[in-house]
């Protein structure tokens, strides 16, 4: 019973980092708005970013920053700096992909005049038949 | 939270609030590096970014009924698939487990004698991982000519008119 309990502890954290994804995930499946899904897109990555730095984390330990130059053994306990480099990175590289993604939507609105994905289906929906009919009207005549 | 609220400017704050946060939650974590990178991009370009965007486009989400069923339906599936992928793993702050054993450590002992800087993850992002770092610098620089190219543009289809 009790290593049950130790097993939920140990785990409940994994899990609020991946409903936290999920609700991120969720927000980019079933929202129309596109500036609503970047929303959500960020939100999705920095859950994966949690999940990643608390792999690295060691219980009792401290931020990966020498306190005593000298000596390697001593008995200072440091978190894993591996994640955090690696998370670093992909902090930077997400914000390069949300600029990316907001100057698409600001095309976007340039063309269709919305930011919604309902009605910028419609609009290529129409678009599509009117190029088929013309299509069909030049190949009759 | 972003669900239901129309109006962009509370979402947009709100995810900045998020990303404050979640930094917070990095300096518990012991990631000092994160966190401060999280709080100056993540709360502060990236929000910048979206208000701008939204300052471009629209104020307010339009009303629009979409299914909800098949998204519920795709999350939770995910959602069962991972932790069922997390049951296997070692427990949160383990000192055992798979991930600390090998690298992080060695890193810890010979990025001082290497490099002389104590900061162990400046040492690991600014030269074992040096290249990592380049890759990162092409990739942002990829993604601001994207942005350039998109947005020099602007304009040009209305003057076509």
């Amino acid at each position: 019973m009790d290593s049950n309990l130790n097993f939920i502890y140990g785990h409940l954290p994994y899990w609020l980092f991946i409903i936290l994804m999920l609700s991120g995930l969720f927000i980019v499946v079933s929202r129309g708005n596109l500036i609503k899904k970047i929303v959500g897109l960020n939100i999705f990555q920095t859950s994966v970013f949690m999940f990643y730095i608390s792999i690295g984390k060691m219980k009792g330990g401290t931020a990966p920053i020498l306190l005593d130059k000298s000596d390697n053994n001593s008995a200072v306990i440091y978190s894993n700096p591996l994640p955090h480099v690696l998370i670093l990175t992909a902090i930077v590289v997400g914000i390069a992909t949300t600029a990316l993604g907001l100057a698409l939507i600001i095309k976007i609105r340039e063309e269709y005049d919305s930011v919604e994905e309902d009605d910028i289906q419609k609009m290529d929906q129409k678009d599509l038949k009117k190029y088929n009919k013309k299509n069909v009207l030049e190949t009759n005549s | 939270m972003a669900l239901t609220l129309k109006h962009l400017f509370a979402v947009i704050m709100l995810s900045g609030a998020f990303s404050l946060v979640s930094a917070m939650l990095f300096v518990v974590m012991d990631a000092v590096d994160v966190a401060f990178t999280e709080a100056a991009v993540g709360a502060g370009v990236s929000t910048v970014l979206m208000l701008a965007t939204m300052a471009l486009t629209v104020r307010v989400q339009k009303e629009t009924k979409r299914p909800i069923l098949f998204p519920l339906v795709v999350v939770c599936l995910v959602g069962v698939l991972l932790i069922y992928g997390t049951l296997d793993m070692p427990n949160f702050g383990a000192f055992d487990s798979p991930a600390q054993l090998h690298l992080g450590s060695t890193y810890l002992s010979i990025t001082y004698k290497d490099m002389g800087i104590p900061n162990v993850v400046t040492g690991i992002l600014a030269s074992y991982r040096g290249y990592d770092t380049l890759g990162e610098t092409v990739v942002v620089l990829t993604a601001g000519l994207g942005v350039i190219l998109l947005l020099s543009g602007l304009k040009g289809r209305k003057d076509k008119e």
